[in-house]
């Protein structure tokens, strides 16, 4: 009987692992500038290298692909725990409406930011603060039994996205074209606002979020097959969701808060990746915390380089690279009989 | 004498605005198999869920080998205690491997993940129900009552003390139902205990110890199957007229009759 022992789960970890290296060092290589890879990875490993080749790999290049890295890891690992919390593998990252506070935050700002004396640089600030709220309103809304139920919770998810949608097209129809195309591109989500400074707050939100959604992987194998078998089978369930819910709204607030809403990564990662790996969340969950960074690496890799001189948003490249490789996907599964 | 396995005294749940179980009372011995027949509605499951410790009764206690079921921690209380429910959806395509695997999760150490033993322990389950050819298998592909014995072989990978099952063959031809129930009863027979809900008075006469009649939420008769399955009974329980005849080997046969009209049941 095939069943995940601890030398599959380091095998799979270790050749994600060598994926992601493999994306970093894309990530850093290419890029719109004229700096060629061999430089690149010439200033990289030199300590006294100056110059604009220097410059534009460490202070552009590092920390955009650092960056997303990170948001692809945390976005697949909050679509992980989504699907299995809400026990339905079509469940993304935004799908409670944690982004929609987000990007309700966010675009305010982009939106009326002028006009109050707030800059740029407050915007992943003001949707952070947008996600928390966001959060903070789904465990009162749909905790209010002392139970978090998942119908409730997608409910309250679905009708808080809608009315932060209807609010976005009421700032954007109020600021003029230039706002308008800024908040155009952050709700389609890109890299390029991506500063070096957002990256230690990233980092610590993510690595907090994933301590603590770690341990409970195999809960979540537990959780997959309803509340009422999970605590049977000795899981604290109405602790254990909680927990869950708080550390991946923390991923997804820091995540959508540095580069607005990226599809389809939080979605498909996690998806191809059960269809691949099987779904023990032992496996699945580190999985996709690498395999989520890699394809985000990757991703807007393309978005720097495919168009010579112009960047495009990292989520239009996320969609047309991920769709047609998860119909592959799950026609292959669907030729083996694996899937219905 | 010893303290029962299970003892309910005087159980009351009260689910929204309807009283489901008004003062239940019903012990289960160690090594006993006891039924829980009643109407739809009766409180059948809702016993079961108090028993399992998935529900906190509003009054009465629950105890477990003479010692409250509270005071047993979550994971304890899973390594004694295990559940068969009526149906279990999946929505993720794990083997049945998998699935009975999940049976040890209360046993697993901090690392979380399975040794020989427990490895060992699933594929006895599995061999057991006669599944282990469907080991590799995604659980989304079988059917209905294929699902519900490799549901029955995590329960037996739980290696409980005390065995809930709630219909646990309603899914089941005949031959399947009473495989399971002699699995039962060979776990009796190794000193667990068991409490069945069943609709299926046959089964239950011929498999258990004792059977309990549950109406409106409350135990309305208990005793060996030959003294509980009687017309009377049966009336006041279900609202039906039934013949019950004494089989070749002293087993009660329910052929039910007429159903009796409603106010003048009890």
């Amino acid at each position: 009987m095939k069943v995940l022992r601890p030398a599959r789960l380091v095998a799979v970890s270790a050749a994600l692992a060598a994926l992601l290296a493999a994306s970093i060092a894309a990530g850093l290589a290419w890029g719109p500038s004229a700096v060629s890879p061999r430089e690149a990875f010439g200033v990289l490993f030199d300590r006294d290298a100056a110059g604009p080749a220097a410059d534009i790999v460490r202070r552009i290049r590092l920390p955009r692909v650092a960056i997303g890295a990170l948001v692809g890891a945390a976005l697949s690992v909050a679509g992980v725990v989504f699907q299995a919390l809400l026990r339905n593998p079509l469940a993304d990252p935004f799908v409670l409406g944690i982004s929609g506070g987000a990007a309700l935050g966010g675009v305010a700002v982009l939106s009326l930011g002028a006009s109050l004396g707030l800059g740029a640089g407050a915007v992943p600030i003001a949707a952070f603060a947008g996600a928390i709220a966001a959060t903070a309103l789904l465990f009162t809304a749909a905790g209010a039994r002392g139970r978090l139920v998942a119908t409730t919770l997608l409910l309250t998810g679905v009708v808080f996205n809608a009315f932060a949608s209807a609010a976005i097209v009421f700032l954007a129809s109020l600021g003029g074209m230039a706002e308008g195309t800024s908040i155009f591109l952050w709700l389609i989500g890109n890299l390029g606002a991506a500063r070096a400074e957002l990256l230690a707050p990233l980092a610590g939100l993510f690595a907090l979020g994933l301590a603590c959604a770690l341990p409970y992987a195999r809960a979540l194998d537990l959780l997959a097959l309803g509340d009422e078998t999970a605590s049977h089978l000795g899981v604290a369930v109405e602790r254990a969701k909680r927990l869950l819910l708080l550390a991946t709204a923390l991923m997804v607030g820091a995540a959508v808060s540095v580069s607005g809403l990226i599809g389809f990564v939080g979605l498909i990662v996690p998806h191809a990746l059960r269809l691949v790996l099987g779904p023990d969340h032992r496996l699945l969950l580190p999985a996709s915390a690498l395999a989520g960074a890699a394809f985000l690496v990757l991703c807007d890799t393309a978005a720097r380089s495919v168009l010579p001189g112009r960047e495009l948003p990292v989520g239009a490249i996320t969609a047309l690279a991920g769709g047609p490789l998860f119909l592959l996907l799950l026609r292959r599964q669907q030729r083996r009989g694996l899937v219905a | 004498m010893s303290a029962p396995r299970l003892s309910l005294r005087d159980v009351a749940v009260r689910l929204g605005p309807r009283a489901v179980l008004g003062g239940a009372s019903l012990d289960v011995a160690p090594g006993e198999i006891v039924g829980l027949l009643g109407r739809n509605g009766a409180g059948k499951t809702t016993l079961l869920r108090v028993a399992a410790g998935a529900l906190r009764p509003d009054a009465g206690r629950v105890l477990l080998d003479g010692a409250s079921l509270d005071a047993l921690d979550r994971r304890a209380r899973a390594r004694a205690v295990a559940l068969v429910p009526q149906d279990t959806q999946v929505p993720f395509p794990f083997s049945v491997a998998e699935i009975v695997l999940m049976g040890r999760a209360p046993h697993l150490g901090p690392l979380g993940f399975e040794g020989a033993h427990d490895l060992a322990v699933a594929r006895a389950a599995m061999e057991r129900m006669g599944i282990a050819a469907l080991a590799d298998r995604s659980i989304l592909e079988l059917s209905g009552g294929e699902r519900q014995l490799a549901i029955v072989a995590r329960a037996l990978a739980q290696e409980p003390r005390l065995l809930l099952l709630d219909e646990p063959t309603a899914f089941l031809d005949l031959r399947h139902r009473l495989e399971v129930l002699s699995v039962v009863r060979e776990r009796a027979a190794a000193g667990a205990s068991a409490l069945v809900v069943s609709h299926d008075l046959g089964v239950a006469a011929r498999f258990c110890d004792r059977v309990a009649l549950l109406a409106g939420g409350r135990v309305l008769a208990v005793g060996r199957p030959a003294e509980v399955l009687r017309p009377e009974p049966l009336r006041a329980a279900y609202g039906i007229d039934a013949d019950v005849f004494a089989g070749p080997d002293g087993v009660p046969v329910v052929v039910p009759r007429a159903v009796v009209p409603d106010g003048s049941a009890l």
